[in-house]
């Protein structure tokens, strides 16, 4: 931007003077025919990863038209899937969101010994294979498992049940909240809080008073995050769900079986659910990153102006 | 150091806020239940496999295909998207042009897109009569169902990994640097290859390990354009669901256990690589 105006302004000055306007250019920029071919190669590249995929999935949902396509969400197999997935979502979503609260907390207004390698910690789902996320708790709480015989013996069925899927998504969108929060409020310092601790505030009324409106977007992009990956996880549900048809099935699990039974249309109507689901997630991303800047630099703006 | 770190026996005794003990105890919990006992558990089963049994199964000619084709994909897509991402950056943090900023949210659409429905639309495009896969069957490609088709879907999902570490980075370069170069005499292409990309390298190198590291335990995205036939594109993620689905739990731990410490060798690259930017911009200043 700034380089832009520097560049018309050079390129007036010189041709004021009667100079060749045409080959200028400033030493730290690339001519012009790199910087449109750079461009066209992002623009291409994007294009053709990104966004033909994503077209592709309406394309193919609305191939015999919308009556088909409405006729996809009718089937109750459809139906259980998506209450299973708002189900899932609904649980574990607010249970990271606890943690992520209570893990910055600790983290960010306290001192103590390992603090890294507990951040380190929390970061480690995002580290492990969706299929081995499945896995462990299979290891755990299948038949064959730790817990599995003495489970069974009680009558308490966790995998190929809902709380595994449930487990599995708390699992793979661990740390989503937590690592949002924690950078924020070790930035944020303990110095308001202090304040309101000394004129008397409790606990909780500091953090609903004092803490939550300052983290607020950030929360929120962090739920917007967990959330989306909560409804589309696949690898690590797919490991604990056994498959059973409006039972264990979620969204993606039952776009799944649905394109192995060459049911397409059916298959890509449901996937266009979470492909909406992908671009709201995506706007509203957009929405409080930009809220997040705002706010930075109005509390950097006063700051600025002391100095 | 904090002269307050040191002081570890009570942290109430300087701070007046409440709740650590509520709130560390919690976080303990939690990230116990939910992390560390399920991966301990991981562990412990694939110890208890005996030395001879578990080279038997990560051993495995089936297995090691997967390993050789998992690994290799994943390093082809990490690369593809280590030189297109550094021109999406690139183009994204120093030019203007129309689209930009629906150009820069695109980017994060592989981490917002569910794997499942990514892998059955780029399937869809590169199959026989699919979009793109009409053009490239009479020239003799068959993208989908081959391992070509792996490193498509592999692509796809590590490339936010690569543009989103590099933008913060090309957004922190100092001009200056590169108006000393030129007017040193130095070509655009030499400030470029210089100056530029030396300062980038450690962003540009965890953006590949992170998209990597991404890609090694891909699932979704992969199976569906993969065709997963054993020895040729079979990944080793499927391997390991087709063991538990044959009831072989210990081979399948035994090869997950395999696939855990390269991902964690692979976070700890990372963090090196991190360290060493922060040594080079501590260097700097």
């Amino acid at each position: 931007m700034s380089s832009g105006v520097t560049n018309t302004t050079a390129h007036t000055a010189l041709t004021a003077r009667g100079l060749p306007a045409k080959r200028l250019r400033l030493a730290t920029e690339e001519p012009d025919w790199v910087r449109w071919s750079l461009i066209a190669i992002s623009i291409g590249f994007l294009t053709l990863f990104l966004l033909v995929p994503l077209l592709a999935v309406f394309a193919e949902a609305l191939r015999k038209g919308l009556g088909p396509y409405f006729a996809s969400f009718a089937d109750p197999t459809a139906l259980s899937a998506i209450r299973l997935t708002l189900l899932t979502a609904g649980i574990a979503v607010p249970a990271n969101l606890v943690f992520g609260l209570a893990a910055a907390w600790a983290i960010a207004k306290f001192e103590f010994f390992g603090k890294s390698i507990l951040i380190t910690l929390i970061d480690l789902p995002f580290a492990i294979s969706p299929v081995i996320s499945g896995l462990i708790y299979v290891l755990l709480f299948g038949m064959r498992g730790w817990l599995g015989p003495w489970l069974s013996g009680h009558n308490v069925q966790i995998i190929f049940a809902v709380p595994g899927l449930v487990l599995a998504t708390v699992f793979v969108t661990f740390p989503f909240v937590a690592r949002e929060l924690i950078p924020l409020m070790q930035e944020q310092g303990t110095e308001e809080e202090q304040a309101a601790a000394v004129l008397g505030a409790s606990g909780w009324q500091i953090l609903w008073r004092v803490t939550l409106p300052n983290v607020k977007w950030a929360l929120l992009y962090g739920v917007i995050l967990c959330n989306a990956r909560a409804m589309g996880e696949f690898g690590a549900v797919s490991v604990v769900s056994g498959h059973i048809r409006g039972k264990t099935n979620t969204i993606p699990l039952h776009v799944e079986i649905l394109y192995n039974e060459y049911n397409f249309v059916a298959a890509f109507a449901v996937a266009s659910l979470l492909a909406l689901l992908a671009i709201v997630t995506l706007a509203a991303k957009n929405v409080v990153e930009s809220r997040i800047r705002r706010e930075l630099q109005q509390t950097l703006e006063p700051s600025t102006a002391e100095a | 150091m904090n002269p307050i770190s040191k002081n570890r026996r009570s942290p109430k005794q300087y701070s007046v806020l409440p709740g650590f003990g509520l709130t560390m105890g919690y976080t303990l919990l939690y990230l116990g239940l939910i992390v560390l006992i399920p991966l301990a558990a991981l562990f412990l089963k694939s110890s208890q496999l005996g030395w001879d049994d578990f080279l038997k199964a990560v051993g495995n000619p089936r297995v090691v295909a997967s390993y050789k084709l998992t690994f290799g994909a994943s390093f082809i897509a990490a690369t593809v998207n280590a030189i297109f991402g550094f021109i999406v950056a690139w183009t994204l943090v120093r030019y203007q042009f129309p689209g930009k900023r629906l150009l820069d949210a695109m980017v994060d659409l592989p981490f917002a897109l569910p794997t499942a429905v990514s892998g059955i639309a780029l399937t869809a495009i590169y199959s026989e009569n699919g979009w793109i896969g009409q053009y490239l069957e009479p020239l003799g490609i068959h993208a989908a169902f081959s391992p070509l088709g792996i490193t498509i879907a592999l692509t796809f999902i590590g490339l936010p990994f690569v543009v989103r570490t590099l933008q913060p980075a090309i957004e922190d370069l100092q001009r200056e640097n590169e108006e000393a170069a030129a007017s040193l005499g130095a070509s655009r292409l030499q400030a470029m290859l210089r100056v530029i990309l030396p300062a980038v390298m450690p962003a540009l190198l965890t953006g590949f390990a992170l998209s990597f590291a991404r890609a090694l335990g891909e699932y979704g995205s992969v199976v569906f354009i993969s065709g997963n036939m054993p020895m040729r594109t079979e990944i080793t993620s499927l391997l390991i669901i087709s063991k538990l689905e044959q009831y072989d739990v210990a081979g399948a731990t035994a090869i997950a256990v395999v696939m855990l410490l390269a991902s964690f060798a692979l976070l700890l690259a990372v963090n090196l690589l991190q360290w060493w930017s922060g040594q080079r911009y501590r260097g700097v200043a």
